[in-house]
């Protein structure tokens, strides 16, 4: 039914092109949300939704722009996505809108963005770039939710809020890793999967 | 004063940009490669902050809270921030090519670097903190003192890194941890170490 210029467009950022593990774009806030699963996951969604929409407005209007003020134009395009989708989060998600802080804020300073829209939506039409914000935003999320998921269960002990380790665990002596609610942790995760990520993918290179 | 002096020192080594806030970490891990470059992005980071962040507090102070506007912030500061990045851009190509032909592509950079809008919306959020709480940023002095360590943080930050990575080239890692992976390691443990700075009081 896709094209296989439309299947790359839309898959390739899923994994061969990530974003996170192999572009190193949007890092601040993949690290910083990544302490539980619930912000990350709203983190993931909001980035994929203002990605492609931001994606879509600025290839609709990429014709009009004039070459040396276009980096100011895309930024007010992001900035009026962010504080529309951070407004709605404050009204419908306050406890999460309050976790992720001003990371929520920060997503209009996420390189993901400028570099989609630099890159893609300014040399491509509306459909493509809306599949390559989709894509590439998914990718995102993905990584977002591999390093919350590690820093929650072993952190914490609990998935989405809900105890996942059994209280006789902790009972026989288990204990949670303190350690990985730490910043420093989020850093060193996202360097393993960069690892695991290079070794899988060595043979396509 | 001795306010200012420690949410100087405080931003500085507790709450450094990088470490534990994970802030302009784009170009913190890209253009960390040589002592020189990085050292002149650094010191690029320290001065934009330490303009727009307090022609930042001045318009949340001054205009949008006493209009009720502060849900327009993020595209206001956006805008003063890529402004006032475009003015340092031209100056710097004007008084000083070699510094520009170096930093070159990082420049416009800045302008999206999270660490600079970051450091603004921490300091709207320091606002409305009580005044005799040690982040909070009571008048214009504060956001200035705020805004300078914050930049000496990062560029500190960057440097050390610069450092490492330079010294990091004789050594043998594994294949597929080269070049990102193992410098993730390396700002993680770095990281770490900062950690001991989070109970420091002046």
């Amino acid at each position: 039914m896709l094209s296989q210029k439309t299947k790359d467009t839309l898959l390739g950022p899923l994994n061969i092109n990530n974003p996170v593990v192999v572009q190193v774009l949007g890092i601040c806030s993949a690290l910083a949300v990544t302490v539980q699963l619930k912000p990350a996951l709203v983190m993931g969604i909001a980035v994929t939704i203002i990605v492609a929409m931001a994606n879509v407005i600025v290839s609709l209007i990429r014709n009009t722009i004039p070459m040396r003020i276009r980096i100011i134009i895309q930024l007010v395009v992001v900035a009026a996505l962010v504080t529309l989708v951070s407004e709605i989060l404050k009204a419908f998600a306050y406890d999460v809108a309050m976790q992720l802080s001003v990371y929520l804020g920060l997503i209009i300073t996420n390189c993901i963005l400028m570099g989609r829209l630099e890159a893609f939506a300014m040399t491509n039409n509306a459909w493509d770039s809306l599949l390559d914000g989709l894509g590439n935003g998914l990718g995102y999320a993905i990584i977002l939710v591999i390093v919350a998921f590690f820093r929650e269960l072993l952190g914490s002990g609990a998935l989405l809020g809900y105890q996942i380790i059994p209280d006789s665990w902790y009972a026989a002596g288990y204990e949670n890793c303190g350690m990985m609610m730490m910043p420093a942790m989020a850093l060193i995760l996202v360097g393993c999967i960069i690892w695991a990520h290079r070794s899988l993918n060595k043979e396509e290179k | 004063m001795e306010h200012a002096l420690s949410l100087f020192v405080r931003s500085i080594f507790a709450d450094n940009m990088i470490f534990a806030f994970f802030l302009g970490m784009c170009s913190y891990l890209a253009v960390s490669k040589t002592v020189k470059t990085s050292a002149g992005l650094g010191v690029a980071v320290t001065f934009v902050l330490l303009i727009t962040l307090p022609v930042n507090y001045l318009l949340q102070v001054y205009v949008l809270n006493p209009l009720n506007l502060s849900y327009l912030s993020f595209i206001l500061f956006i805008a003063v921030i890529a402004a006032i990045v475009q003015i340092v851009e031209m100056v710097v190509e004007k008084f000083s090519p070699s510094l520009y032909a170096s930093l070159g592509i990082f420049l416009p950079l800045i302008a999206v670097n999270c660490a600079i809008m970051g450091g603004s919306l921490f300091m709207q959020q320091r606002i409305l903190l009580d005044p005799e709480n040690v982040k909070a940023i009571a008048n214009i002095g504060d956001a200035f003192a705020y805004a300078l360590g914050s930049g000496i943080g990062w560029f500190m930050a960057i440097v050390c890194l610069a450092g490492i990575r330079e010294k990091m080239e004789y050594n043998d890692v594994p294949k597929p941890l080269q070049g990102l992976g193992i410098t993730f390691i390396t700002v993680g443990l770095m990281a770490m170490a900062f950690m001991c700075f989070s109970g420091l009081k002046i």
